[in-house]
């Protein structure tokens, strides 16, 4: 990779001021960055860790509910410390990469990296989790704004992501098989107010709502009521692990067993 | 150059760095630890595994800089301190857990870690958990079989050698 | 009551010690004074004219040293190829030049260009994005079958097409065998590809070349499975340096399966540029590179039929292939396709009329090569789905249509240029039935079923040709190299034994079971035995490890040269004991005077023959060291049955492989322990192809399978735990140990018994219109078949 400064601010100040150098970029655990940067496709001047910020780091119940995960926090601690607080989320976690992966892997930056076929923006997008930043909070619905694309501007950081918890959730993750992210995976949450059903890795768009699917279930919520549906249309990826059409219609499976699975 | 300060199998070391210099390189480069391998260069097959601040993580994909003041044991740590094999390593030999050997170091760090997580895992979890570990020559039957026998597991039924 | 160390015995590999403890020594963990790094700007395009290359700027980057480009190179020789195939009018294979860098044309994704040695690789690395390419990009040809087509694109402009040969084989076979075929009652056919894999040792490859101004003396530290053949092939054809003034080191290796065997550029490159510059230079591969420089293996399209008579007997077998030979030819590449694919389509059966034609073909993608197996999967995946169609077809058990035409005398000579010295194909079938409760399927696809899964069954048959290989056939044949291997064993005076052989062993575990064979013979403690390997300064000159070679040919010459020492030993303890030769025995390291109690001990033996004050001189020569070549008289012929359960989901096409069973028989077994291993490994690389594993080019040659990221490799939750056997024995009849070979195995046998056990389970699903499915049964290629 090319050469760059290096530099561990302790603060979210200190990174926010850091990441105004020019050509500076945040490194959350680098679970992706880092190959991308091997690969000389990118060349920050600067990377700012985020990993020493103590605040950035943990999960915790605020006082409406919402499960309040630093953006700093890795897959690991989330599948541990999530487990009693939103179960389906800290699953989810617990199926991202690899154990090693998920040591070093933080939700910020999955979230900031957007990749189509990342595991955390279906569980964002699913739940309606609003996007903390040093500078606003964004909701999920406005922050994914296609492959790679999210409203964060330059130099803005997660500092943490809340997720209202649902009545009941689930995540059906179906892998691609060499990079073991989602070939599609889909996140159906249950809330009060209707159901969320966000898809992953299906989409040339990046996650995304499936509407059709979200009504029929906020009237029924069964597989039956899936089961009705026409595969979701939209741009669905076709590629070398498999077609738009399939992709499609794995979109439909998968949500029929998280809802399945969600009871 | 920044100058990082470690504590590698138990002793302190510390040397400069670039800001790009992975954890892999510091060890095989610079400490001459050459056990943890480079077998890919997109984070996957797992043999740079080590043990950092008692977690393992893929070293391909840390930075030296970003670790300092970190506690990292690699597989030249991982022998008793008499110099023979561990229980992990004991079993790998035991039950035929390595033929190149190139994997392995990463494949005994990422056991020892499921095992410290999880003292008697199911097959099911194990293989589960070498998601992240790619072996090319055994065929994951004899590593799986070893795991179980490390943690005390009767593997007895287990076919063959 | 198993052995406990010897012959027989599962005893444990010495070498484990140094990889479990992190220190072992592998290529990259190697490093010189003053060693420089190279990296190879490699095209991004398939195919184009290479009209100009501007290192101007990149030369007077930081830390750069000299730039090479295929200018260097004019006037050394090109990468040569091992195997010249005759086509079938007699003539000659087309075979172009293999430059070491780009001369003219780049003609795949990932041909070398320039090298650029620099002080860091860093700094190698950013002069290479210096360097200025004047590329025209030309159409590029990947396609096999378009390629042949009289307008296509040519990979080499100076051949007259890309065909590079039209192989036919047996050529006079060819009108009986369309005879046979006209009088067939029954014709089955299918077309199949077999598909392209990238070997992916784990351990990546790596070069370090060295040069020794004072003597003039060239070193190669290399990832190879064969260091004399590199030191042959790189000395004798590219470089023009003697093998006297050349050394070739491969040490630990991380695995190869074929990969590491051939003479690759950037290892001759290495060694050529350290004497240019004076100073080592070093490459290490990262995976990427890999993909895209590292010969690929398998990449067959073939139709093949079988002629049977009305009692369901085969009468004869016809093929057609093309074969995918990648811009170049690799070191071996053309007697892939043809002396280890069409000699193997026998099989198991006794077709009295095959004919097997071959059409290999130059595309603009990374050279194909051996990769475990090499042909000889190839031909039982299309011998093996056929049988079981045909079973299909004729309503009839899969198991009793094999049994019924099984080769049941031996030695049996094939219409296909092989004579099977012995094998018991009913006996490892039988085997297989017990390991794998067939009665008990039905209850267990009832299980499947109630949890909404479909199951399968698939069981087949394989033989391979190992053992490779007897000189003379091969050279009648093509091969531009004998198939020896040999052995020297060194007795030190205090009674210590140092094995040279000039096998390879990068995770077989030779170390271990080399020196249970010379221990056991002698009778003395295994650890008092060493095998040395890997170095062409302190080991014979031998051919290397592949094709299953490695215990009955380098374990041949092992015999033979331990066979020289007892006997020389036995002279000296006669000697010692005032006793005839003829009446010395040697057990359990003692030797003994037939019939008395006089003994002397190996120790007392070693030493005299080193310090020969008591010693027969005057007809002996003092010292205790012999060498020894083998080079069979046959190939051998491991065979065996395999079967597997697989349960596919109906709603998503995924197939999860529930059991595997291999009953193999591999003559005599040296360690029971390691052999397991070896069918372990190849059944998980031939899952890996039936299920996972794909070479994929785009329509312009772009490789899109580059990294793991899209090229899946078996992981340990894609596989069971494997139940292997091989129990039963039929020993080899023509080399000293009786053994066979079991490297490759696993990978010939497994990817049939998949496929078969997926279309088993479709149609016993009711999708009886799924006549076959290409590998990778990826869940998105199951799903569309089942769709119709």
């Amino acid at each position: 990779m090319y050469n760059f400064e290096f530099t561990k601010p302790a603060t979210i100040a200190d990174a926010v001021a850091a990441l105004g150098q020019d050509d500076a970029q945040a490194l959350g655990g680098g679970q992706t960055l880092l190959p991308t940067m091997k690969q000389r496709l990118a060349s920050p001047g600067t990377l700012v860790s985020l990993n020493a910020i103590p605040e950035m780091i943990g999960v915790c119940v605020n006082d409406v509910g919402e499960v309040c995960i630093g953006g700093a926090t890795t897959h690991a601690v989330v599948a541990r410390e999530a487990a009693a607080s939103y179960p389906a989320l800290a699953a989810l976690a617990s199926h991202i990469g690899d154990p090693a992966v998920r040591n070093r892997g933080t939700i910020g930056g999955s979230l900031a990296n957007n990749d189509p076929s990342a595991c955390y923006p279906a569980a964002a997008l699913g739940s309606g989790a609003t996007i903390k930043t040093n500078l606003r909070d964004i909701a999920a619905d406005d922050y994914f704004q296609g492959m790679f694309e999210t409203a964060l501007e330059d130099g803005e950081i997660i500092t943490e992501v809340r997720f209202p918890v649902p009545h009941k959730a689930n995540y059906q993750k179906f892998v691609q098989p060499a990079s073991r992210f989602a070939l599609v995976g889909v996140f159906v949450a249950k809330y009060a107010d209707g159901v969320r059903v966000a898809v992953t890795g299906a989409s040339s768009e990046g996650v995304f709502r499936w509407a059709e699917a979200e009504a029929a279930l906020s009237a029924n919520f069964s597989k039956s009521a899936v089961e009705g549906l026409a595969a979701p249309e939209g741009a669905m990826i076709s590629d070398l692990h498999g077609t738009a059409e399939y992709r499609a219609h794995l979109v439909k499976v998968m949500t029929g067993r998280a809802v399945a699975a969600a009871g | 150059m920044t100058q990082v300060t470690m504590t590698v199998n138990g002793k302190a070391v510390s040397g400069d760095v670039e800001g790009r210099t992975l954890l892999a390189e510091f060890l095989r480069e610079k400490l001459r630890l050459t056990g943890t391998h480079i077998g890919c260069d997109t984070s996957q097959c797992g043999a740079c595994v080590v043990h950092v601040d008692g977690q393992a993580i893929k070293s391909c994909t840390a930075l030296a800089a970003d670790l300092d003041g970190a506690s990292v044991v690699t597989i030249e740590g991982m022998a008793n301190p008499d110099g023979s094999l561990s229980v992990i390593q004991q079993a790998f030999q035991d039950h035929h857990g390595l033929q190149c050997g190139f994997c392995t170091p990463g494949m005994v760090m990422s056991a020892a870690a499921l095992l410290k997580e999880n003292p008697k895992p199911t097959e099911t979890e194990v293989r589960a958990y070498l998601e992240g570990n790619i072996c090319r020559c055994t065929g994951y039957h004899n590593i799986v079989k070893a795991i179980l026998a490390a943690s005390g597991q009767d593997v007895s039924a287990i076919a063959a050698e | 009551m198993p052995k406990d160390h010897g012959i027989g015995a599962s005893s444990k590999r010495r070498e484990d010690v140094r990889f479990l403890t992190g220190r072992g020594r592998y290529t990259d963990d190697i490093n010189l004074y003053g060693q420089t790094y190279v990296h190879f700007l490699r095209s991004d395009v398939a195919h184009g004219r290479l009209n100009a290359v501007d290192t101007s700027a990149a030369e007077a980057m930081p830390g750069v040293i000299r730039i090479f480009t295929g200018k260097d190179f004019e006037g050394v020789g090109g990468l040569p190829c091992g195997w010249q195939v005759t086509d079938r009018h007699g003539q000659p294979m087309q075979e172009p030049p293999h430059p070491v860098l780009a001369q003219g044309k780049v003609r795949h994704v990932g041909d070398p260009i320039a090298a650029i040695v620099a002080e860091t690789p860093a700094q190698a690395r950013n002069a290479a994005e210096a360097i200025v390419l004047d590329i025209e990009e030309l159409p590029a040809v990947i396609d096999m079958k378009q390629a042949l087509s009289p307008d296509a694109p040519k990979v080499h402009d100076d051949l007259t097409s890309n065909l590079c040969y039209d192989w036919g084989f047996v050529e006079d076979n060819k009108g009986a065998v369309d005879e046979a075929f006209a009088k067939a009652a029954h014709v089955t056919t299918l077309e199949l590809v077999n598909n392209r894999l990238a070997p992916n040792a784990m351990e990546p490859r790596v070069a370090v070349g060295d040069y020794n101004p004072g003597t003039d003396d060239s070193t190669l530290y290399t990832t190879s499975q064969n260091p004399h053949v590199i030191r042959l092939l790189m000395g004798a054809f590219v470089l023009g340096i003697p093998e006297h003034k050349l050394r070739v080191v491969a040490p630990d290796v991380g695995g190869g399966f074929g990969s590491k065997i051939f003479h690759y550029a950037e290892e001759a490159f290495c060694t050529f540029a350290a004497k240019q510059i004076k100073r080592p230079v070093k490459w290490t591969s990262s995976r990427s590179e890999a993909f895209i420089s590292d010969a690929h293996g398998r990449d067959h399209v073939t139709k093949i039929e079988l002629a049977l008579d009305g009692d369901n007997n085969f009468m004869a077998i016809r093929t057609e292939t093309y074969a995918n030979m990648g811009a170049y030819l690799s070191t071996f590449a053309p007697s892939i396709p043809t002396w280890l694919h069409g000699t193997l389509m026998a099989g198991n059966y006794k077709t009295p009329l095959i004919y097997v034609n071959v059409k290999a073909v130059f595309t603009n993608t990374v050279p194909v090569d051996a990769y475990r197996g090499a042909g000889r999967p190839e031909a039982t995946f299309q011998l093996e789905r056929l049988v079981d169609k045909a079973a299909r077809e004729l309503g009839v058990d899969p198991v009793d249509l094999r049994r019924q035409n099984f080769i049941t005398t031996f030695p049996y000579a094939t219409p296909v240029a092989v004579e099977y010295d012995t094998g018991d194909y009913n006996a490892t079938m039988d085997q297989l039935l017990t390991m794998i409760d067939r009665d008990g399927f039905d209850a267990r696809a009832a299980k499947s079923k109630a949890e909404g899964k479909l199951r399968g069954l698939g069981i087949n048959c394989y033989i391979e040709a190992c053992g490779i290989a007897p000189s003379a056939l091969v050279g009648q044949l093509g091969a531009r190299a004998g198939l020896y291997e040999s052995a020297t064993v060194r007795v030190n005076a205090t009674g210590g034994i140092v094995v040279m052989t000039g096998s390879h062993s990068h995770g077989q575990g030779h170390e271990t079971s080399f020196a249970q064979v010379v221990a056991d013979m002698i009778g003395v403690p295994e650890a008092q035995v060493e095998i040395v390997h890997g170095d062409t300064a302190n080991t014979p000159m031998g051919m290397g490890t592949y094709g299953s070679r490695s215990i009955a040919v380098g374990g041949s010459a092992m015999v033979r040269a331990t066979e020289k020492i007892i006997n020389k030993a036995k002279k000296i303890a006669a000697h010692l004991m005032e006793a005839s030769d003829s009446d010395i025995e040697l057990k359990d390291g003692q030797f003994t005077v037939a019939g008395t109690d006089k003994s002397v001990a190996w120790g007392d033996v070693t030493l005299a023959a080193y310090v020969p004050h008591n010693y027969p001189l005057t007809e002996l020569e003092p010292g205790l060291e012999e060498t020894a070549f083998y080079d069979p008289n046959n190939f051998t012929y491991p065979a065996g049955a395999y079967a597997c359960e697989v349960e596919v989901d109906p709603e998503t096409g995924k197939v999860t492989l529930c059991s595997f069973a291999a009953a193999d028989d591999f003559g005599n077994v040296i360690n029971p322990m390691i052999v397991s291993g070896q069918v372990h490994g190849g059944i998980a690389q031939g899952v890996g192809q039936a299920l996972l594993e794909n070479v994929s080019y785009d329509e312009n040659g772009q490789l899109l399978s580059a990294s793991y990221m899209d090229y899946a490799m078996p992981r340990a939750d894609d596989l069971p735990f494997y139940q292997v056997d091989h129990s039963c024995v039929t020993p080899c009849t023509h080399n000293p140990l009786g053994v066979k070979g079991c490297g490759e195995a696993g990978a010939i046998g497994s990817p049939p018994a998949i496929v078969n056990a997926v279309i088993d389970a479709l149609h016993r699903g009711g999708m009886t219109h799924v006549g076959h499915i290409n590998m990778p049964l990826t869940p998105a290629r199951v799903w569309a078949a089942m769709q119709g």
